[in-house]
């Protein structure tokens, strides 16, 4: 300490190094690393959930087609392992010609949640948690005032003053959500449907709070869903049960839809609120409803252009 | 400061004469001067490692079991974490306050102390940074990110924009710190050619960082609370008031503990800037709530929220008048000259400044941008003790460098870390 320095009033920052405390400092070093591994402890614990393969994946849209076949095989293996389950996991691409789009009759829906609740089991959705894409609003008639709207209602349905009005992912035609993430692990499919590549996303959720319809969720911890309750006919990009710690969102059922089927929500829905279908096609139902009804869309001064259109019988 | 390249300082006489003096060495030797110290030196870097390690551990179970473990959900989808970043990258603009009148003005006694400024820009940019990666729910694949191997979705995602303005940010005040101390330890002067324009730089980049980091909140149409243009203005302007306020701190505890004098004009120069930047400050964020307010539109169901609570929720009321009532003491004290003479006054007037801001943009500026939700549910958040242990880690940690980087600029100050070579001309 002594440097002869006039005025030494505290030096602790500016200190004569001894060069005597090598013995203490090394000491000092090898119980700091040693504090640090037992800190970060839980990490090795968790990354051996997490193999090489998984890691080193590619982007979905960078993947050669015997690649994305391994892909598959090994998270078919997984499940198997981690539910004892067998699925298969499939990857239906997009019809060309075809644009999805949806439409719901505000005016018959009565707030059963019939659909939510289909999602929920078509989806492989977390049981505790009771997630779903959809939620479903009761609205006080009069307007379309979300403020007075509420989600969390328990009563029966329908309740005399009110309407109903379920929100999902309106698969916007200019979707915020996709421009907001950094590394293209959420993109727009040729058929209009904005998907998420679960294996690729890095769960920053810049899109959840760039989304103005609260239709994206986001793993906060792996699902949990008994075996038996698991749905095995799994799309790559929509249903397959997810991972912890990345984003998911509605797909309209493209496992289902792009093979021809209805969306799961559609099938559940007891009055027939829901049009699904391809836009491009001019004999199409949803064709119709667009062309013929006073549809509208959610926010659509934000010029996100919903593919999701709602109308209300004259 | 010597000039001629042959006389290395006064106190070199006693070092013996090293052989090699290339930068590894530097940097070898500058290892040996931030490690040394007596027992408050050694308490205090104890202190700052045991916070980090709780909040390395409580990071290392989130990880594990996953972010339910905060309490962020799909409607607050942000929190802690990112209130914390925004506030790091605002200290980290602040920090090049000093760089200005240096510069700008020729401020001949500012630029002794220019690198201390910039290496609170290091630490606050390590903040930030740290910030985001444990906000990430599967930072194994933060590889991604990278431009080159993974898929970076530039120019179109701001958060791209931000991730290279910070890096660049980073890598430019790392120069100009580095550059500045190799130059001092070898006894030589700085070549204005290696680090004047890079100062240059690094004030541009200042405005930028904090612009594309507004930027990433006010490019959101859904989210009518961040949606408003004065929002970088803002940011800019409370920038100016933390980081100089950080400054003052630091110069203060340097001046209690080390032998390190200057004259007072430097710290004038700082108080300035605060209470210039903070009326601004205060006079933006006046307007933006008028505008809200007066014209009652939908847009203020947040502000509403924030201020007064909504439909019986008033989980940030007592953050924002915490805050409000920091900035506005915090400035008043700024404004007394006489008051500020003292010690003990002029740090709490800078503690208050820079709390008040860390909740203004932080807490008080990300978590209402989710409540009321985008469909005008109402669903609180506050901080879980997850993410309060990993905040106060992150901070510890980043402490801890400063602390070494600010002692090592005061050992190469004093010329207690120098070379001992002689110089060839
Ligand atoms: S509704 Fe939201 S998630 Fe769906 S496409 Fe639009 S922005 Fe993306
Ligand atoms: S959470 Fe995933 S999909 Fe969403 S922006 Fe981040 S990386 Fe992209």
């Amino acid at each position: 300490m002594s440097s002869g320095q006039p005025l030494p009033s505290l030096p602790i920052l500016d200190q004569e190094p001894t060069g005597r405390r090598g013995f203490l400092k090394a000491c000092g070093a090898t119980l700091g690393l040693a504090a640090w591994a037992t800190a970060l402890k839980p990490l090795t614990e968790w990354a051996q959930d997490v193999s090489v393969e998984e890691f080193l994946q590619k982007h979905y849209r960078e993947l050669k087609p015997d690649e994305k076949q391994a892909v598959f095989r090994r998270l078919e293996a997984d499940c198997k392992q981690d539910h004892g389950v067998d699925v298969t996991i499939s990857d239906p691409q997009a019809i060309p010609g075809v644009q999805f789009a949806y439409a719901l009759n505000l005016s018959i829906c009565i707030g059963c949640r019939k659909c939510a609740e289909a999602c929920h089991i078509e989806n492989n959705h977390d049981r505790a948690t009771n997630n779903s894409y959809i939620r479903v609003f009761e609205m006080v008639m009069g307007g379309i005032d979300f403020e007075k709207g509420d989600a969390t209602y328990d009563h029966p349905v329908p309740q005399p003053g009110k309407f109903y009005m379920p929100v999902q992912c309106q698969q916007c035609e200019n979707p915020p959500c996709v421009t907001a993430c950094p590394i293209e692990a959420t993109w727009q499919e040729k058929d209009g449907i904005v998907v998420v590549d679960y294996n690729w996303c890095i769960g920053c959720r810049y899109c959840e709070a760039a989304c103005p319809y609260h239709a994206r969720r986001f793993n906060w911890e792996a699902p949990q869903i008994p075996a038996e309750e698991i749905n095995p006919d799994q799309g790559y990009l929509s249903n397959r049960i997810r991972p912890q710690g990345v984003m998911e969102k509605c797909t309209f059922c493209l496992h289902r839809t792009r093979e021809g089927k209805m969306p799961a929500c559609l099938e559940a829905c007891p009055t027939g609120a829901r049009v699904f279908g391809n836009i491009l096609d001019p004999h199409s139902e949803i064709r119709w409803v667009v062309e013929n009804k006073r549809t509208f869309v959610l926010k659509e001064e934000l010029g996100t252009k919903p593919r999701f259109y709602y109308f209300f019988d004259e | 400061m010597s000039v001629s390249p042959h006389i290395t300082s006064p106190y070199g006489a006693h070092r013996t004469v090293g052989a090699v003096e290339s930068y590894p060495r530097f940097l070898w030797r500058s290892l040996g001067v931030a490690t040394d110290g007596n027992w408050l030196f050694y308490g205090w870097m104890t202190l700052l490692t045991a916070i980090a390690l709780v909040g390395a551990n409580a990071w290392a179970v989130q990880v594990r079991d996953g972010m339910i473990v905060t309490n962020m959900s799909d409607h607050v989808s942000w929190g802690l974490y990112i209130a914390n970043f925004t506030f790091g990258v605002g200290l980290a603009a602040g920090g090049v306050m000093m760089v200005i009148p240096a510069y700008l003005y020729d401020d001949e006694e500012m630029h002794e102390l220019v690198i201390i400024g910039e290496a609170v820009a290091v630490a606050a940019i390590l903040m930030s940074t740290l910030s985001v990666v444990v906000d990430l729910g599967r930072p194994d694949r933060f590889w991604h990110l990278i431009p080159g191997i993974g898929k970076f979705n530039w120019p179109m995602s701001m958060l791209t924009w931000d991730i290279l303005v910070l890096n660049g940010y980073l890598a430019i005040n790392l120069h100009i710190v580095g550059y500045l101390l190799y130059m001092r330890y070898l006894g030589r002067k700085p070549n204005p050619r290696w680090y004047v324009p890079f100062v240059f730089l690094s004030i541009i980049w200042a405005i930028s960082i904090h612009t594309v980091t507004a930027f990433l909140y006010c490019g959101l149409g859904g989210r009518p609370f961040w949606n408003t243009a004065l929002l970088a203005p803002r940011f800019l302007a409370s920038a100016f008031v933390s980081g100089p306020a950080f400054i003052l701190l630091v110069l203060r505890a340097l001046r209690s503990t080390t032998n390190w004098e200057w004259s007072p004009r430097p710290a004038q120069t700082l108080i300035q800037i605060i209470r210039v930047a903070m009326a601004a400050n205060l006079l933006m964020l006046f307007s933006e709530l008028f505008t809200l307010f007066y014209t009652g539109s939908g847009h203020a169901a947040a502000a509403r929220y924030l201020f007064f609570g909504s439909h019986g929720a008033t989980g940030l009321v007592p953050w924002i008048w915490t805050a409000v009532t920091l900035n506005l003491v915090g400035t008043a004290l700024f404004c007394m000259p006489h008051a500020l003479e003292r010690g003990s006054v002029r740090i709490a007037a800078c503690i208050m400044c820079i709390i008040g801001i860390w909740i203004e943009k932080g807490m008080g500026l990300v978590v209402p941008g989710f409540i009321p939700s985008t469909l005008h549910e109402i669903v609180e958040y506050s901080p879980s003790p997850t993410e309060w242990k990993v905040t106060a880690g992150i901070w510890a940690f980043s402490m801890l460098v400063l602390t070494v980087l600010i002692k090592l600029i005061a050992a190469v100050h004093s010329r207690r870390l120098h070379s001992t070579a002689p110089h060839l001309p």
